[in-house]
């Protein structure tokens, strides 16, 4: 059985640069993100605080231990994007985060982004997923992370077929343990 | 290639392009009947299908504005999306999976097989499986159907061995890889199957039938078809004694333009061809175009369909290779034992992980929801579909606010399960699941129906006027030359996917066109 090596490296190093509209959901093309943390800083609109606690967010909706925060944030660049050319919808983050932070003072006396335990933080969430905001990573998130190309192999989906002649050869009946 | 004026009024204007319409456009073609088929959208092949869910879904799907209500999950996940269908030349047969199944005589006659079935308004069809047996014949030979004509099946892919082993220890007898319009070895022109998966983003080897690039070429060869594409009809006109006698359409640039026509044959799929008999009202049809009866949109159907997926220790990477890649049939018979009528098949299916993430439970998230997505290439899936009882409720209807880029009343799709269904549904689920575990399943997740993909009933066929909108040769009762030619004549769904039955429908229904415009009837 052809078995795929999920954690060898993408060749691919980044999507194509462009906009997908699904459902109603847009994801913007990536942006460059450095190592330890720098791409706090290129969430300018945002300010890194709340790019941090929306990045954090991202990953307890669709916690994937394997896959590093850049492809989270990469889908927080959209929200960036959309708050730097919409004021209402900037000033509906901002008060949606202050909610959520507050949610989680209350509950468990620090910030969202600093509740050490995953179930304390989706315990947050919960009380919080009628948020608009809530619901716009999320929806961003389950489009925006699984189309991801970079992510595909890390998850033994190889995507497109057809240039390598499909799967005729390739194993679409190889299974071998039944 | 013909090119027709839009003043000849000798012309039969066929409206959509997929499997009743496109099948119809050829066939009358064939007979040397001038015909323009209007579709309203573009025009796409192998050579510009993607394997890329997304970007396929933004190049091919029909996406104009759409409501919905009733209690279906899909009004709740996806409220604008009602069905999962094509807008482009060839319509849902661009993205269909090639499932090619003939109907059951008892489903022809479910009135009558399964009783009064309290809530559902269920009627038998005005024909039967004798009647439809050679029409089904000539419908396998043109799509290239496997295990008939003497064309082999296709091999299975992983997806199926881990189905077939499922099925083999829960004594199921009637398996097998499908009757497929795929070719299996080359065939009319058209290769064999690579294997690619992406059935539902369009063939890309051409194998699979469509009639976007195989039937209407075939017509348009002849001289006698023209297939106009980015044309979206907005309304159906009559003359004074209210007989037909053209429409108007809008072009890509929202210019209104209307063509002439000796006949109407309306094709949209069972969402778009009762809104349009519905915006066609006028002081004449004040209900809309041919709804004297008032069952224009009414008992819309959509199968009971919902997945499940079955997660092992070792990997099956069932996208690779063909989409639906194996039947069960031994659960589509009438069996009340069961608590319901009607049945169900169970095929094979796949969807790539961006889809999976969509619609393996939407809305859903957290760590559970993670941890099925990381056992994405150990799943394998399949699709349940049965019978679903007809209710007069389940309908659609013209929004009475919303208006589409062209101005016209958008539609509204009402749903909700009949408890028939349900106890179906639930029923499949049970089956699924033993199946799988009984193959060493580690999880198995119940997925719910997807955007309709079968879209039926919504113009249905009657024996008695007063009890549909067409007789039996999909010509409406109430205007003579306007005809019903897609899955929305369907009296009931039966459990077989229904491309098979409408292709079958449109090639006996261009005989009897033939026939009433040569005897002058119409």
């Amino acid at each position: 059985m052809r078995v795929l090596n999920k954690k060898a490296i993408s060749r691919r190093s980044f999507l194509k640069t462009g906009t997908v509209t699904a459902l109603g959901l847009t994801i913007m093309g990536p942006m460059v993100i450095g190592k330890n943390n720098a791409w706090a800083a290129t969430f300018k609109t945002l300010g890194a605080d709340d790019a941090a606690t929306l990045i954090q967010m991202a990953r307890d909706c669709y916690p994937h231990d394997f896959l590093a925060d850049k492809y989270y944030a990469k889908v927080i660049e959209g929200i960036e994007a959309q708050a730097g050319k919409d004021k209402a919808f900037k000033s509906m983050v901002s008060k949606e985060l202050k909610k959520i932070n507050s949610s989680a003072k209350k509950h468990y006396k620090v910030n969202y982004k600093d509740i050490n335990r995953e179930l304390e933080r989706t315990d947050i969430l919960k009380k919080n997923s009628k948020s608009p905001l809530f619901k716009k990573v999320q929806g961003d998130l389950v489009v925006g992370l699984y189309n991801n190309q970079e992510v595909w192999p890390k998850f033994g989906y190889e995507g497109e077929s057809a240039s390598k002649g499909g799967y005729m050869n390739r194993g679409f009946n190889d299974i071998d343990w039944l | 290639m013909a090119k027709f004026s839009k003043n000849d009024d000798s012309l039969v204007v066929i409206i959509g392009s997929g499997a009743g319409g496109g099948t119809l456009g050829m066939e009358l073609a064939m007979k040397g009947i001038k015909t323009v088929i209007l579709e309203a959208g573009g025009r796409h092949g192998p050579q510009d299908f993607v394997n890329d869910e997304w970007g396929s879904f933004g190049q091919i799907s029909w996406l104009d504005k759409r409501t919905t209500s009733g209690d279906w999950r899909v009004s709740r996940d996806f409220s604008g999306l009602p069905a999962w269908i094509v807008k482009a030349v060839g319509g849902s047969t661009l993205h269909w999976a090639g499932a090619s199944l003939r109907f059951q005589d008892h489903e022809w006659k479910a009135r009558t097989t399964y009783g009064d079935v309290k809530g559902a308004s269920l009627l038998d069809w005005p024909i039967d499986g004798k009647e439809m047996a050679p029409w089904y014949a000539k419908a396998e030979d043109h799509m290239g159907t496997t295990g008939t004509n003497g064309i082999p099946r296709l091999p299975g892919n992983n997806n199926y061995k881990v189905l077939a082993a499922g099925a083999k220890k829960m004594g199921y007898k009637k398996f097998h890889t499908g009757n497929m319009s795929i070719n299996s070895q080359p065939r009319d022109g058209r290769g064999a199957c690579q294997q690619i998966g992406f059935c539902f983003q369009g063939c890309k080897s051409g194998a699979k039938w469509s009639s976007g690039y195989v039937s209407i070429p075939k017509g348009e060869a002849t001289g006698k078809l023209e297939c106009r594409s980015n044309s979206q009809v907005l309304k159906i006109e009559h003359d004074k004694n209210g007989k037909v006698n053209g429409v108007v359409y809008a072009d890509k640039d929202g210019k209104v333009h209307k063509q002439k026509a000796r006949i109407v044959c309306v094709a949209g799929n069972s969402i778009e061809s009762p809104r349009l008999l519905l915006n066609s009202e006028s002081s004449m049809f004040k209900n809309g175009l041919a709804n004297s009866s008032g069952q224009v949109g009414r008992n819309y159907m959509r199968h009971m369909t919902a997945s499940t997926y079955a997660i092992f220790e070792k990997p099956v990477y069932m996208y690779r290779g063909t989409t639906m890649a194996g039947i069960i049939q031994d659960e589509s018979i009438n069996d009340t034992r069961r608590g319901f009528v009607g049945g169900y098949e169970l095929e094979t299916l796949s969807l790539g992980l961006p889809f999976m993430a969509a619609f393996l439970d939407p809305g859903q998230w957290g760590r559970e929801f993670a941890a099925s997505m990381e056992g994405y290439d150990r799943m394998a899936g399949l699709w349940i579909v049965g019978e679903d009882m007809p209710q007069s409720n389940n309908r659609v209807t013209l929004h009475k606010k919303i208006k589409d880029q062209h101005g016209m009343p958008v539609p509204n799709v009402n749903f909700s399960d009949h408890e028939n269904d349900i106890k179906m549904r639930n029923h499949a689920w049970k089956q699924s699941i033993a199946l799988y575990e009984s193959v060493g399943a580690n999880k198995t997740i119940k997925t719910p129906p997807y955007p309709s993909t079968h879209n039926l009933g919504t113009n249905r066929m009657s024996a008695k006027a007063s009890d549909g909108v067409v007789n039996k040769y999909g010509q409406t009762w109430d205007v003579k030359n306007l005809f019903v030619s897609d899955g929305s004549q369907f009296t009931t769904g039966a459990a077989e996917n229904p491309t098979l039955t409408i292709v079958a429908l449109a090639m006996r229904q261009a005989e009897y066109i033939a026939k009433q415009m040569s005897s002058k009837a119409i």
